[in-house]
């Protein structure tokens, strides 16, 4: 026993590309989108497929990495778009500027709702972030003076350092697939980090963490003020897209299809979100041209996949690589 | 005379009517191996996790290291040295048997709050899960997941954990609970070779391994100490005969 001399062997990772063939192909479709399909329609479709992407690869880190279920993910879209569009009516139309406000203002948001959420776990936290999204929600609908129900308009898209650069459709989808990439290498670092293995650890065994001397509160929020600042950084592109915002940007049924975009293209891993935000948004597209009952047909396929494809998209796609 | 690393004075515990905790107070001395048995239902887990915090007490004090702790969360008391192994073992069951070890020594490694740097390239952390691997004989295992180790090898994990957790005292709650004749004996092995460095105290139902192992025996039954001393006077003590009455192992 503990005088065997056992030669310590590390256990092997598994070879690299293994582990990045599906990252670099998404990615590399991607890019080659403008190129092929220039029409403003399609380069504007993906755009915000990729927005969504961005939504849904933050709630990731609480949903499929904290094993967090917060019903109320798109009251950090809102809150970052309506940041963009509020500024911009005050005639402070630079990003840089509006962009770190929005991000402040999601990451703010998230500290005081999530100290208060991540209070309770299971059925009551899904319960207490949905009435804290359906808060912010209500909250926009009474922005009067900002529009209240039907919204506020921007005239133009945020400026960067004076220059109307983003109005480009092609620059701005190359920013937003930029910003797509670098919120993917973030997390991606993230989660692999000394506190993302805490993160992980919490989820799988809560007890064994504070056994071990983890706090996983701390660890917990910190992911849920990290994930509502990304969130509303989408929402900051999203406001910039259709030069518009509305209350409709915060429903729970879009923090309902934030979650169905993790689940179906694979919780816990990062890819998978991307591939959940990006799909999703484009068959919904797709079956909403086919028939305005496209939701008819769209819950039962999300039914179908999260039945035979548990683990979501990814876990198909990548079956063969272990 | 030094003084108790750990000492329990007066713990009171009841769920409704039961009183799983009743007046319990004992000291446990640098270095000693302290054994806790008694029939099921006793208590002896619900005391560990008064020991631990993880039960809220009714009434009683705990200090640890000359320090009153008794108020403090689960983690606050694991991270002053207060270490534990459970009944029913509690691993981090997607993690490998490394990582799982790497992540109980991250903790006593300075700040979690790392956002950026590999946490399993940590070469630091890696060594030291290694070394603990080795020392409980679960090296060759180190890659594999964790909820793929058999029942056996879980409780070596566990006590892998325990040992880079920088402990100043191990709580073993039925270490060799479920384990076969043979790794029984390595279990045995493993806490011989651990007896001394750490103060220990060790709930256990296997009477061979507990009189082998243990310089002091407290006998709990009914939630109340019965008896308390050498394994000597324990086994010669009356009123343990009573309650261990017919067991062959106090024949
Ligand atoms: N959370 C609880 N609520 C109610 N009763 C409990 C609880 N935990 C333990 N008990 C009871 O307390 C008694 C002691 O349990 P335990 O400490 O696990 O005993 P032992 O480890 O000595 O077998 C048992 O009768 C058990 O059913
Ligand atoms: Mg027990």
């Amino acid at each position: 026993m503990a005088e065997t001399p056992v030669p310590p062997v590390m256990p092997a990772a598994p070879p690299l590309w293994r582990r990045i063939w599906l990252p670099v192909l998404v990615f590399a479709l991607l890019a080659i989108v403008p190129l092929i399909w220039g029409e403003r329609f399609i380069l504007g479709l993906v755009t915000r497929a990729m927005i969504m992407a961005i939504a849904a690869l933050s709630l990731d880190l609480i949903l499929g990495y904290g094993a967090l279920v917060s019903f109320g993910h798109a009251a950090f879209l809102g809150i970052g778009a309506y940041a963009v569009a509020i500024l911009f009516t005050h005639d402070i139309v630079d990003a840089s500027i509006a962009f770190p406000v929005a991000i402040l203002a999601g990451a703010l948001f998230a500290l005081v709702t999530g100290a208060i959420s991540l209070k309770t776990r299971g059925v009551y936290f899904i319960m207490i972030t949905l009435a804290f999204g359906q808060m912010a929600l209500f909250t926009a609908t009474s922005l009067s003076a900002y529009g209240g129900d039907d919204g506020l308009r921007m005239f133009h898209r945020s400026e960067v350092f004076g220059s109307r650069l983003l109005a480009n459709d092609t620059t701005f989808y190359f920013v937003v697939l930029g910003t797509l990439l670098a919120c993917f290498l973030l997390l991606k670092a993230i989660v692999a980090s000394r506190f993302g293995r805490v993160l992980r650890g919490a989820k799988e065994n809560e007890r064994r963490m504070r056994a071990l001397g983890f706090d996983p509160f701390l660890y917990r929020l910190a992911a849920y003020v990290l994930a509502g600042a990304i969130c509303a950084l989408a929402g900051a592109l999203f406001a910039n897209l259709g030069m518009f915002v509305a209350p409709a940007y915060m429903t729970w049924q879009r923090s309902g299809e934030f979650i169905a975009m993790v689940v179906l293209g694979g919780m816990g891993t990062l890819i998978g979100p991307i591939i959940g935000g990006i799909g999703v948004t484009l068959v919904e597209e797709w079956l909403a041209q086919i028939t305005q009952h496209w939701k008819v047909i769209f819950g039962p396929m999300v039914i179908l996949v999260a039945i035979f494809a548990r683990g979501g998209i990814v876990k198909l796609l990548t079956r063969g690589d272990r | 005379m030094s003084t108790p690393v750990l000492s329990l004075s007066g713990l009171h515990k009841s769920y409704g009517a039961l009183k799983v905790t009743d007046g319990v107070s004992l000291d446990v001395m640098p270095g000693e191996l302290h054994a806790i048995i008694g029939p099921n239902g006793a208590g002896k887990t619900t005391l560990i996790g008064e020991i631990t915090g993880e039960v809220a007490l009714d009434a009683g004090t705990i200090s640890f290291c000359g320090e009153d702790i008794t108020r403090l969360p689960i983690h606050q008391r694991a991270l002053r040295g207060l270490t534990r192994s459970f009944q029913i073992t509690q691993v981090l069951p997607g993690f490998t048997a490394l990582e799982n070890v790497a992540t109980a020594a991250q903790a006593h490694d300075g700040s979690s709050f790392h956002f950026f740097r590999r946490a399993s390239s940590e070469s630091h952390l890696n060594r030291v899960a290694m070394d603990a691997l080795a020392q409980v004989g679960l090296a060759p295992r180190a890659g594999m997941v964790a909820a793929s180790l058999s029942h056996g090898e879980k409780r070596q994990l566990e006590i892998a954990m325990a040992l880079v957790s920088s402990p100043k005292i191990l709580l073993l709650d039925e270490p060799m609970a479920g384990m076969g004749r043979e790794e029984t004996e390595g279990m045995v092995e493993v806490l011989m070779a651990l007896k001394g460095r750490y103060p220990m105290v060790l709930v256990e139902h296997d009477m061979h391994a507990v009189f082998r192992l243990a310089d002091r025996i407290s006998v709990l039954v009914y939630g109340r100490v019965i008896a308390s001393g050498t394994p000597e006077a324990v086994r010669a003590d009356p009123a343990v005969r009573e309650a261990y009455l017919g067991e062959e192992d106090f024949a």
